[in-house]
């Protein structure tokens, strides 16, 4: 097995891993202000549509970007509207979500099935442009895939340095001691929401516009759950979702390194891994990890008195 | 034996229950397709012309509306598969998984056992069916019980692995005729099949599922298991204070569910299809936890939505053509159909999902 | 020596009612700096009420707030907190995924955006050990015990620039050695000028470390004095006034047969999760025929008593013994089913499924004895003549086919009496059965559980009410910090006796 095929699986697993990146710091936003959001997937689906038919209408990828960003975001406060201010059931609000976005984004996306666009450019990052092991196609990234690092540090110091990242958390473990310290939970969650559809969007915008430079219904296989399921596994810390988001984003590429090992399993087995895989992560830490989850998440506020 | 109805029973009150509940379902309807249509418009269709395309071609002709019933059948399956287990608060999102399962090992009995006669081999699918899905269900059920998993998100992610299992069966040890594009499994025996009726592919499945549906209704509303259902449903606290055992009622409702999905598989792919084909469900699992909850996992609300449902759909097949809609919008319209019914509890007083 | 200076909060004229209570009738109440104020009174009294009032969480209905000797609008906590008013509840307002410093920054008003942990960490060190309130800024407070919490409780208070700490029975959940500690962190406070309102029901600390007194009754005003001037008599008189030997119904005396007791249990002991007592050392017999009431303030484990009879909560030390039986780990429906009826508070949230109809409820505890066809089918005809030959007995009518959740919780308890009656319970644990109920529905669950022990059950009744627990009551015994303070029985007694043992006043 080369070097190249090795670089080309990392490759593969950062390209496919960065979408559900991003995806899963929104959804650790969210949890960690006591909201889950189940219709990622759909969210994810709206984003990457809008953008996709954005950037091709316009011939540019980065308005893309930001079509792509709104849309998520759009996307969020209507899930808001639904479980804070009209205290919906946080698990059916996020199911019809899902299905509203499988509906919506086919109706956007429709003109543009199957159209490839130009992308991104993808660079070798400056300073490994030195190594010749590296400068090959392989190890070229979008920049949306380089912002991912300055990022993480951003939301970590969000969640953890900054005073609206306090009261996030505050409302995620018990909505009702940071209404008695003076603040707004409601107000609070829905700006939660927005910048997790935000992050989703650009999630999206990864997967449709810089890296498959296409559009399908149903492309983004699910990984709205998954992005669930990795908010459990990196035990709601932006960092430790990296590891996970490689990890996932390995599956997918295994199968390819497989096919290159010469070794014959089906796809369609093979396919299965991704799902397996996280609900195998669900079982080992789901149960273990309760403790460590916004002691909130999931209950709808119903505001005081 | 006589039943104790909710309400002292005169007829004229009941019926204006009834009346309320059906205005209220299409006031809820109404709004929701005002929506949907503004939606379309900004998309640049013409709602108006897709709804009465819509119509006439379903309640416009036999055919049309042969077609519809044929939609609705795998529907009421399905929404009673997720309707049984919202009633002590479970939330089933696996439907679609629990059909795939159900189906693949009712294809393979139809496989295997091809020199039975009908009266056998019919219900033997039948069987296998219900035991497919019930399996499938049966590990978000177990996880659930324990308190490991909520089981929302395990029967999610189990949909996304049953039809790859299904397909690579498709593909590999059952492959059979057909070129190498669209692989299928051999037809099955005539054995195998549904019967259908008046020259029109409504098949027996549907009696079948009408069947479930009284039963479901029977069940829920007469029997010792539907009262200690509905009690863990208004109150689990309550109710497991006053003895009622919860873990077993989770995990059997939660197979149960399974089972009754794995029989929309069977009907299906014995009533319509004849053979496994990959990706034969365009998602009856899903709309059938959209019209269970939409119709707050009542019997009669099950029937008018699974048909309203399956108008919908039958609709989209023809808006597909005409006016180039992609099929999924029906998605579209019954989630906002149930964003509306989120939204506003009010409305639906007395109903829970 | 100097003329007698304003008190910086004065609750004039404060009256505050909700529906079937008046909470606070016309209170008055002077707080002044560097003096501990302690509010002392039984359940119900209108203790929390009030506190809450001055705190912003409920509006008086009529009366005024003076800060300084200026009138005050207290619309909400912010604005109680503006004029440096700081409170500590019995359940902390505390986030155990937090550290000690993130806690305390949540509640600061002056937090900046970008905030840095560490000054707040030296803020909280300086003050913490000026005021012997030691705790590390950076544990997280699920690791802290209660005592611990508490200080941290009240750190927050003081770096919010508080000048008036109100503490809602503080005590409660400390021990021995803790309540010492926190004695002496307020002396301190008081030296340096701070406000303290203490609200409890425990003598002794009253008497040891209070400078003002006020006693509260029914909602009214019973007294208000120095503690120079306060003696353990005059408190527990003011804070139970009624004569209640007047009020006992007239009824049969017990059986006099001693048969096997219904209930024993012998050193029994639990253990109390967080907020919650544990038990220790309880021995206690029920016989049939009998009620024993069990008396004192609520959070001194009677709740806790309940549900440990009930199975709900295990013995950890002793043993519990149902009809002469081991039944120390039995499970709840085993003990339901050998005939122990439960009777809760709050029957709309404990006991009832609000959207079945009363009838279907009232079958809930008994399915399989009404189950025909192995479960196919129910026998109603039975049920609704089991059940309205109850009702009959009892005297009750309520609607069969209403939604359970329409039924006021008068009937809803009905309700609930009915159905554990019905089928002839040897013992009936009723716990606050009465609270929150009309005069009328008071009543008649109070003949009910006579009704139950005349025909033979034993009862235990455990409640706040001290008239009901007098009039019903054959033995009654206190419960306090989770012991048994005393057992007598009633006609035995008087009130101030027992009132010591509520208040822990009797060593």
């Amino acid at each position: 097995m080369s070097l190249l095929s090795i670089l080309g699986v990392i490759s593969s697993a950062i390209f496919s891993g960065t979408s559900l990146l991003y995806t899963t710091w929104g959804e650790i936003l969210d949890e960690r202000a006591g909201i889950v959001n189940l219709g990622l997937e759909g969210v994810l689906l709206v984003s990457a549509s809008t953008g996709f038919a954005v950037a091709a209408r316009s011939g540019n990828p980065y308005i893309g970007v930001l079509a792509a960003m709104l849309a998520g975001g759009l996307m969020n406060l209507l899930f808001g509207f639904m479980v804070i201010t009209r205290r919906a059931n946080q698990l059916a609000s996020g199911l019809a979500l899902m299905f509203f976005g499988f509906g919506l984004s086919a109706l956007i996306g429709k003109p543009y099935t199957g159209t490839m666009i130009k992308g991104m450019p993808r660079f070798i990052f400056p300073g490994l442009a030195g190594i010749p092991a590296l400068s090959t196609s392989q190890f070229k990234f979008d920049v949306l895939i380089y912002l991912a690092v300055p990022i993480t540090i951003l939301i970590w110091w969000l969640l953890f340095r900054t005073r609206w990242g306090l009261s996030l958390r505050a409302v995620g473990e018990n909505a009702n001691t940071a209404f008695a310290a003076g603040y707004n939970p409601r107000l609070i969650q829905y700006q939660t929401l927005f910048v997790c559809g935000l992050l989703t969007g650009l999630g999206a915008a990864h997967l449709s516009i810089a890296w498959t430079m296409t559009w399908a219904e149903y492309m983004t296989a699910g990984r709205g759950f998954i992005a669930v399921a990795l908010v459990i596994f990196s035990k709601w810390h932006p960092v430790r979702a990296i590891a996970g988001a490689l990890l996932f984003g390995g599956a997918v590429a295994f199968q390819l390194l497989l096919q290159a090992m010469g070794i014959a399993i089906s796809p369609f087995l093979l396919d299965t891994i991704p799902y397996i895989l996280t609900l195998l992560v669900l079982i080992a830490w789901g149960g273990t990890r309760r403790h460590a989850a916004p002691a909130s998440l999931g209950r709808v506020y119903q505001g005081s008195e | 034996m006589s039943q104790i109805t909710s309400t002292p029973s005169r007829s004229s009150t009941s019926v204006l229950i009834a009346v309320q509940v059906i205005v209220r379902y299409l006031f809820i309807f109404l709004i929701a397709l005002v929506l949907f249509g503004m939606i379309l418009v900004i998309a640049g269709k013409n709602p108006l012309a897709a709804i009465s395309d819509t119509l006439s071609f379903t309640l416009g002709s036999t055919f049309g509306f042969s077609e519809v019933i044929v939609k609705m059948i795998p529907l009421v399956f399905t929404a009673i598969a997720v309707a049984l287990p919202s009633r002590v608060v479970l939330i089933n999102v696996g439907a679609e998984g629990q059909l795939y399962m159900g189906a693949w090992l009712a294809a393979w009995g139809a496989l295997t056992f091809t020199s039975l006669p009908a009266w056998a081999l019919l219900p033997l699918m039948a069987l296998l069916g219900m035991i497919g899905g019930s399996l499938w269900a049966l590990i978000p059920a177990f996880l659930r019980a324990r308190g490991l998993v909520n089981e929302t998100i395990t029967t999610l992610l189990m949909n996304y692995v049953a039809p790859s299992i299904v397909t690579f069966f498709i593909y590999g040890p059952w492959r059979s005729r057909g070129d190498a594009l669209f692989p299928q499994t051999a037809d099955f025996v005539p054995a195998a099949r549904l019967p259908a009726f008046f020259g029109t592919r409504v098949h027996f499945g549907l009696i079948l599922a009408l069947i479930l549906l009284v039963l479901y209704w029977f069940i829920m509303k007469y029997t010792r298991w539907g009262l200690e259902m509905r009690a863990i449903g208004g109150n689990p606290q309550a109710a497991r204070r006053n003895g009622i055992p919860l873990t077993t009622y989770i995990i059997v409702i939660m197979c149960l569910g399974g089972a009754f999905a794995g029989l929309a598989g069977m009907s299906e792919i014995s009533g319509i299809h004849g053979r496994l084909r990959p990706g034969f469900s365009p998602g009856f699992g899903y709309m059938g936890f959209l019209i269970s909850w939409l119709s707050g996992g009542n019997p009669i609300g099950i029937l008018i939505m699974s048909f309203v449902a399956a108008l919908i759909s039958a609709g989209a097949d023809i808006l597909q053509i005409n006016q180039g809609l992609p099929y999924a919008v029906v998605n579209l319209l019954l989630a906002i159909t149930l964003f509306v019914v989120l939204a506003h509890p009010t409305f639906l007083k007395g109903k829970k999902a | 020596m100097q003329k007698k200076p304003i008190p910086t909060i004065s609750l004039c004229g404060i009256t505050k009612s909700f529906p079937g209570v008046v909470a606070n009738d016309h209170i008055n109440l002077d707080i002044y700096n560097s003096e501990i104020h302690t509010l002392l009174g039984e359940n119900g009294a209108g203790k929390s009420t009030l506190v809450k009032i001055l705190y912003g969480f409920y509006h008086a209905d009529s009366g005024e707030i003076l800060f300084n000797g200026q009138p005050v609008m207290i619309r909400s906590p912010y604005d109680a907190r503006g004029i440096h008013i700081g409170m500590v509840f019995q359940e902390f307002n505390l986030i155990p995924a937090f550290s000690v410093a993130e806690n305390i920054a949540l509640f600061l008003p002056d937090l900046k955006s970008v905030f840095n942990l560490k000054d707040i960490n030296h803020r909280i060190i300086e003050l913490s050990e000026r005021y012997n309130l030691q705790v590390d800024p950076q544990a997280m407070v699920s690791q802290l015990s209660i005592g611990e919490q508490q200080k941290v409780e009240i750190l927050k208070l003081l770096l919010s620039d508080a000048r008036l700490l109100i503490l809602d029975e503080p005590t409660r959940v400390l021990a021995p050695h803790e309540v010492a500690a926190l004695l002496n962190v307020l002396y301190n406070l008081r030296q340096d000028g701070y406000a303290i309102l203490l609200i409890t029901h425990k003598m002794k600390e009253v008497l040891e470390c209070t400078d003002r007194i006020t006693v509260l009754r029914a909602g009214r005003l019973a007294g208000s004095m120095l503690r120079a001037e306060a003696t353990e008599e005059k408190l527990v008189s003011m804070m139970f006034e009624k004569d209640v030997s007047k009020l006992r119904i007239r009824r049969k005396p017990a059986l006099k047969e001693v048969k096997t007791p219904i209930l024993e249990l012998q050193g029994v002991g639990s253990r109390g999760e967080g907020a919650e007592t544990s038990l220790k050392g309880i021995d206690l017999k029920i016989f049939p025929g009998e009620i024993v009431g069990v008396a004192g303030v609520s959070g001194n484990g009677q709740k806790e008593l309940g549900d440990l009879v009930l199975g709900i909560t295990k013995c950890i030390h002793g043993s519990k013994l149902l009809f002469g039986q081991d039944c120390t780990q039995c499970s709840t429906q085993m003990i339901r089913r050998s005939g122990v009826g439960f009777i809760p508070e709050n029957p709309h949230l404990m006991a009832s499924v609000p959207f079945m109809s009363t009838l279907e409820n009232l079958v809930l505890t008994n399915t399989w004895r009404y189950a025909r066809l192995g479960g196919l089918s129910m026998d109603w005809q039975a049920v609704k003549m089991d059940y309205e030959a109850t009702m009959k007995k009892l005297g009750y009518t309520f609607s069969l086919y209403a939604p359970a959740k329409s039924l006021s919780g008068g009937n809803l308890q009905r309700m609930v009496i009915v159905r554990e009656m019905a089928h002839d319970p040897q013992l009936i644990v009723a716990s606050y059965l009465t609270r929150g109920l009309d005069v009328q529905s008071t009543i008649a669950a109070r003949q009910a559980l006579i009704q139950a022990r005349e025909a033979g059950a034993g009862v235990l009744l455990i409640s706040e009410d001290l008239e009901e627990l007098f009039t019903l009551s054959d033995r009654l015994i206190v419960l306090y910090d989770g012991k048994i303070a005393g057992t007598f029985k009633p006609d035995e007694t008087n009130i101030n006796q027992v009132g010591h043992l509520i208040t822990g006043s009797e060593a």
